[in-house]
Parts: C-alpha cells; structure tokens; sequence
C-alpha cells in the first residue's frame, strides 16, 4: 500500500465530487428506492380486495387519541402500580419470615456453638446476612410483579404509543420524542435508560436525555416510595381509602418526575445545550400478542435477578459498613451518631433529619438499602429496643411498627413527604452514574447529571419545609 | 447465485443435519465462522439471535431495542459459529451511535455471512438497508421474517424471483414460532463454507454522470488494493466525503 496513491484516491474524489454537484446523495438515495420498488414490484402480491378488519389501526385511535391517550396511559401505569403494591404483600412477609426469623437466630444460634468472636458474627451476620436478607425480601416480590407487568406491555407493543403521545411534550421542552422510549426503560432502572439513549441521533438531544433520565423513578426507589405512602400517607385517611391513597401519592411522585424532566430538558435547552429539534421517525409496531409465560421466564432471568443480584452486590457492603460506624467509636460517640448529629442542623431545613442524610450517602450504591439503613439508624439514635443492638440491620414484621419506630425518631407526615421528594430527587446511583460516565466520556457531564438533581431536591424540600412551617 | 456441486446430496438437507445442531449460548470460543445479523428496527433480529443461539437475549416490541451488539454461538456439523446481533438501523448513510455500531461491523469486522432479517409485511421499505448492505458484502442470505403476519395480511411473496433479483439466498421464517430456522441454518452455513455463491444486486438507478464518477474511482480502489469487494461502494462513500471512510483507507484498515 503506497501513500501517495491513496492520496491520489482521496484526490481525485474530491475533484469527481466538484463535478457530479450536489444532487448525489438524493440521487443515490432516489436510486435504492427505484430499486427496491422494481424488486418489489415483480415479487410481492397483495391481495388488496381482502384487506382485513384493521385492528392495529383502531386500538391505536383509541391509545393515541388526544382525549383518551393521557388517561389510559395513567391507568395503565396506576393498574401496574396498584398490582404490585397488592401482589407483593404476602410473599413479602414470608420472605421475611424465612429470612429474618427462622434463618437468622439458627446463624446466631450457630456462631455461638463454634465460639466465633463477637466482632466477627456481628461483621458477618448481624451486617452483610441482614443487608442482603431485607434486599430480598423487600425487594424481590415487588420486582417479580412489576417487571414482568412492564415487560407484557413492552411485548405487546404499547411503549411506541406512549412515546407517540408524549412526543409533542418533548419537543416543546426542546428534547427528542425518543426520550419518551429511554424514560420509560428508566423506570426500571435509569443505568438501562442511560443506555438505551443511544438511540438519540443528535448529541444534544442525547446529553439532555442522559442528564434527566434519574428522573424516572427507578426499581430501587418504588419499593421506598410504596413503603413510605402506605405507612404515613394512607395513615391521614380513613383505613378503607388507605391504599387508595398511598397510590395516588406515589403516582403523584411519578408524575411530579416527569414534570422535573420536562422543565430540566428545557431549561437545559434553552441554556447549556441550545439547538434545534431534529425530527425523527417513529414505526409504530404491530400489536403482538405477547407470549406470556416466555414473556414471564424471561423477565424473570433478566431482569428481576440482575437487578436482585447487583442490589445484593452492593447491600452486603453497606450493611458491613453501617455496623462499622456503629461500632467504632470516637471518644464516646460511635462514628455514625456523630455524623447524624452534624447533618441534623441541615436535614431540619429540609424538612427531614441527619439520620435521611447519612442514609443517602451510605446508599449511594444502590438505592434500594435506604429504608433499612434509615430505620437502623433510627433504632440507634432513640435507643428504644426492638432491633438487635447497634448496627444491626432489620425488618419489622408489620408495617405499623416500622411506623412506630420512624415516629419515634421524629418522624412527621412533613419527614415523610420530603423523603419521598428526595427521594426522587437525588443523585443517582453509583452504577448509573458509572454508566453515565462510560456514555459521555465527559467527567463534566457527569458530574451535572450527578449533581444537579441534588440541589433540585434540596430546593424542592426545603422550599416545601419552609412553606409547611408556615402553617 | 450458482449452487456448487457437493460430495452427497444428503449434506444440503436440513433434516440430514438437524441432529448435528448444538446451541452453544455465549461461549463463542474457538468459532469457525463469524456471522453478522443486521436488519432494521423491529424485524425480530433478536428473537431470530435467541432461535439460533438458544440465549434468551431480552427482545421487545419496539423499535431500538438493541442498542449494541450481543454475540452467541451455535455449532452445526462441527462447525462453530460465532453470531453477532448488530442495532437495528434504517440505512447505512447517516451516523447515529447504532448506524455506526452496525455499520463498523460489516465493514472492518468482516463477518463471513450477514444475515439480513427484513419484515415480509414491509419489504419495499426493508429493501433499502438490504440494498445498501449488499454493497459492502456479498456473502449474505436475507431472511424474511415475521411471515405469519405477512399470511394474514394476505401478502404473497415470491422467494425464487426474489432471490434472483437479489442474487442472495432468502428464507421465509417466523422466529417467534421457530418455523424455518432449519433452513436459515442450512442456507447460512452452505454460504459461509461457499456452497452458494452469491452474486448479490448492485444499486442500479443511478444517474449516468454518478454511474461513471462511481467506476472510475472504483478501478482507482481496485488497482490499490486488490482483492476488496466493496470498492463501489467506497467510492459511493468517498463521493459523500465521509471522513471516516476516508480515515480508514489512509490507515488501511479497509483492505
């Protein structure tokens, strides 16, 4: 291969490109599509005169019409919703029941008999055993129902249309339609979501999507925001309207982030990242039939037990580091009770506590262990009984003893809005900002994504404390 | 496309061989032959990867579901098979991140067979990214999928003319259901050991002043590096002044 002939190659393009003119790529584009219409012609037949019953055509009049798109979107979301909070009750406890009352003390039981050192059953047992126990039985159930829901909708082909119906909201806020897709895929879990956003041409329009996509509330937070709804928010009504009302709440969380991602995309856009709206094409796919119990096995094995998996990965960890901070002590304060005592100051203006704050950041992980290691802490600070002893991770059997004891650390119906506001608004995971990085090659962008819906939710809270005190 | 002779008849029968197929999940080590599946959006690339492979690689009804490349394998008469399922693109020509993903690999990954999964019901519109892939490579077979939607909507194809004008092999399959995935097998391994000799379409409506620009550079290609097969389209490539191509041929990654 010589040099100087490839450049003569190159050369000479470049001079042929002067000659033929503009016209080429139309021209070529014009050529395939004769093409393809000759090839067509003399091999494809329709039979015109029996065009069946188009039911494709009719249902999608109904899911993307103007009137009915929105609502039936809803309700299918609050069907979903409202399954999964139903469903995954009972297995839930029993899960808890296996893993917290039956396998646990038989652990215990078990470290006494060979004489294992006390640091060393409370590292093991009392920190990774309990993490990683309360991450399945919490977190399991309610997976093993929405997932495979989701899936189903995905299979039949219902994705397209929320994409079709939200494409308008989009491009007003100065984004790409297609974020409609990689939202709805951040609804499980925003690392997918980040990456499914290669699916956006214009690099703009992709970092947009990127930077907003933790505001689809992702499979570690439903099961924060469900459990919190169902203990503070159903408690404010009267009991038959309960669960009706812890729905609402968390629909109402859903919604409210989609509202964030709208207003972020477009200040974003009419900022930082100002351009045009590219247009695109959307296929909306036939309708199929989903195959159900394929659609169930393989929800199951990819979905619910990656996330399961990775969720135990990282909870093991963090249980051994929360009994670490409650072990170690500075003077005579453990690590952990100095460290919510200087977040309190701050957690009060927001309307929550330093016991939140330091929650937040040993979860940075993975958010699916906020819960438990809030009432762990919780637990540590009062000092009432109930759990294992410092640092030990646990579940209540029923909600309204979690109830009690988050009451007894403080807790308001405030704390409990507020968390499920931070909640949505903060940084995301450790995995998902991983994935962010890997997308963008950009430690700038990152570190927005990252920050960004943490000061949204410091706003938000405080600016919701502040406003509630009020009255 | 030109059958060669082979040894006994019984070798090109897929029910000679249906015992010989082995579904070999992700190991892909120690592969034979390395075989791209490529396609437009929501043609069921993925669910014809999971028929071949036996991997359950998540499929979706929507377009743009993978957005990079998942690779399986599968052994047939003791030929290992590396299958690589590329993103789901309309074209070829313009640079979105899954284009690219898909269009790198047909080029520099060099795939001995690709496999074109195109949508029975929407060949006209399929037909576009086909025509373009059979530029770049010209060993492929297009499989022709989603045929039992095609039947209800009482769309009638006629393979062997298509074929003809294609000049690829084409198969009829219904992956979902698992019908003619036998014959996909068959066809793809008597293309990758040159059993059937493609002789695949070249874009022809093109004007006379582009049809002479395209030939005179595609000699000058010729004569640099002997051998390429897709000096047309390079030349298609360099007339649009895409800088990439034009990179790639400085640093001879294209030879």
């Amino acid at each position: 291969m010589d040099k100087k002939n490839i450049d003569n190659i190159i050369e000479l393009s470049n001079e042929l490109r002067w000659q033929i003119g503009d016209d080429f790529h139309d021209n070529l584009t014009e050529g395939i599509y004769a093409d393809a219409a000759n090839i067509v012609q003399d091999s494809v037949h329709t039979e015109k005169g029996k065009k069946r019953f188009r039911l494709d055509a009719k249902i999608d009049k109904i899911v993307t019409s103007k009137t009915f798109g929105f609502p039936i979107m809803f309700l299918l979301l609050g069907l979903v919703l409202w399954l999964t909070i139903i469903g995954a009750n009972y297995p839930s406890s029993m899960l808890a029941n296996l893993f917290l009352d039956t396998i646990h003390p038989a652990l215990k039981s078990f470290a006494t008999s060979v004489s294992m050192p006390w640091w060393l059953d409370g590292f093991l047992i009392d920190g990774v055993y309990l993490a990683v126990a309360w991450v399945i039985a919490v977190m399991l159930p309610p997976m093993a129902i929405f997932f495979p829901l989701f899936t189903l909708l995905e299979d039949f082909g219902y994705l397209p249309r929320v994409a079709f119906n939200l494409d308008n909201l989009f491009k007003r806020s100065g984004a790409h339609g297609k974020q409609a897709l990689t939202m709805s895929m951040g609804f499980g879990c925003n690392a997918a979501g980040v990456v499914a956003t290669r699916i956006i041409d214009s690099p703009r329009e992709r970092l947009i999507a990127i930077i907003t996509n933790n505001f689809s509330l992702c499979n570690g937070r439903w099961p924060t925001q469900i459990l919190i709804a169902t203990i503070f928010i159903g408690a404010v009504v009267p009991s038959s309207f309960s669960s009706i009302a812890a729905l609402f709440s968390v629909i109402g969380i859903a919604v409210l982030g989609m509202g964030f991602m709208f207003l972020t995309s477009w200040a974003l856009s009419k900022t930082v990242l100002k351009g045009e709206v590219s247009t695109f094409n959307l296929e909306l796919p036939p309708y199929r039939p989903p195959r159900f119990w394929k659609t169930l096995y393989t929800s199951l094995i990819d979905r619910t037990l990656i996330v399961l998996w990775r969720a135990i990965v990282f909870a093991a960890p963090a249980g051994a580091v929360i009994w670490l901070i409650s072990n170690i002590y500075i003077g005579d304060i453990s690590v952990a009770a100095w460290l919510i005592d200087s977040f309190d100051g701050f957690g009060f203006l927001l309307g929550l506590n330093g016991v939140i704050l330091l929650a937040y950041i040993v979860a940075i992980p993975a958010n699916e262990i906020v819960i438990p290691t809030i009432l762990m802490l919780t637990v540590m600070v009062t000092g009432i009984s109930g759990g294992e002893g410092a640092g030990v991770m646990f579940e209540l059997d029923s909600m309204d003893a979690t109830g009690d004891i988050l009451r007894a650390g403080g807790w308001t119906l405030l704390t409990a809005i507020n968390l499920m506001l931070f909640s949505l608004l903060h940084n995301p995971c450790s995995t998902t900002i991983y994935t962010i990085y890997k997308e963008t090659k950009s430690v700038k962008w990152t570190t927005v994504a990252s920050i960004l819906p943490v000061i949204l939710g410091f706003i938000v809270t405080f600016l919701v404390a502040q406003i509630w005190r009020m009255f | 496309m030109k059958t060669k002779a082979v040894s006994s008849a019984c070798e090109t029968c897929s029910h000679f061989n249906a015992e010989g197929l082995k579904k070999l999940g992700i190991n892909t080590d120690n592969f034979d032959f390395v075989v791209a599946l490529a396609g437009n959006p929501n043609t069921g690339k993925s669910t014809v990867f999971n028929a071949l492979t036996g991997l359950r690689q998540h499929t979706g009804n929507w377009p743009g579901k993978t957005v990079s490349r998942a690779e399986g394998g599968f052994e047939y008469n003791k030929q290992k098979y590396k299958l690589v399922d590329l993103p789901g693109t309309y074209s070829l020509l313009s640079t979105s991140t899954d284009e690219e993903v898909a269009r790198d690999f047909l080029l520099f990954g060099k795939p001995d067979v690709t496999v074109i999964v195109a949508d029975a019901n929407r060949l006209e519109r399929n037909l576009n990214l086909v025509l373009q892939i059979l530029e770049i490579t010209d060993k492929a077979v297009l499989c022709l999928n989603l045929m039992d939607e095609a039947k209800r909507n009482n769309i009638t194809i006629d393979l062997r003319t298509l074929s003809k004008d294609l000049g690829i092999p084409v198969v009829a399959t219904s992956a979902r259901y698992k019908e003619g995935i036998p014959e996909l097998i068959q066809t793809i391994t008597e293309v990758a050991n040159g059993n059937i000799v493609c002789n695949p379409h070249r874009i022809k409506n093109v004007p006379p002043n582009i049809e002479n620009a395209v030939k005179v550079l595609s000699a000058e290609i010729k004569k640099e590096f002997p051998g390429i097969s897709n000096s047309r389209w390079i030349a298609f490539r360099l007339l649009e002044g895409d800088t990439q191509i034009i990179e790639a041929l400085k640093t001879g990654e294209l030879a």
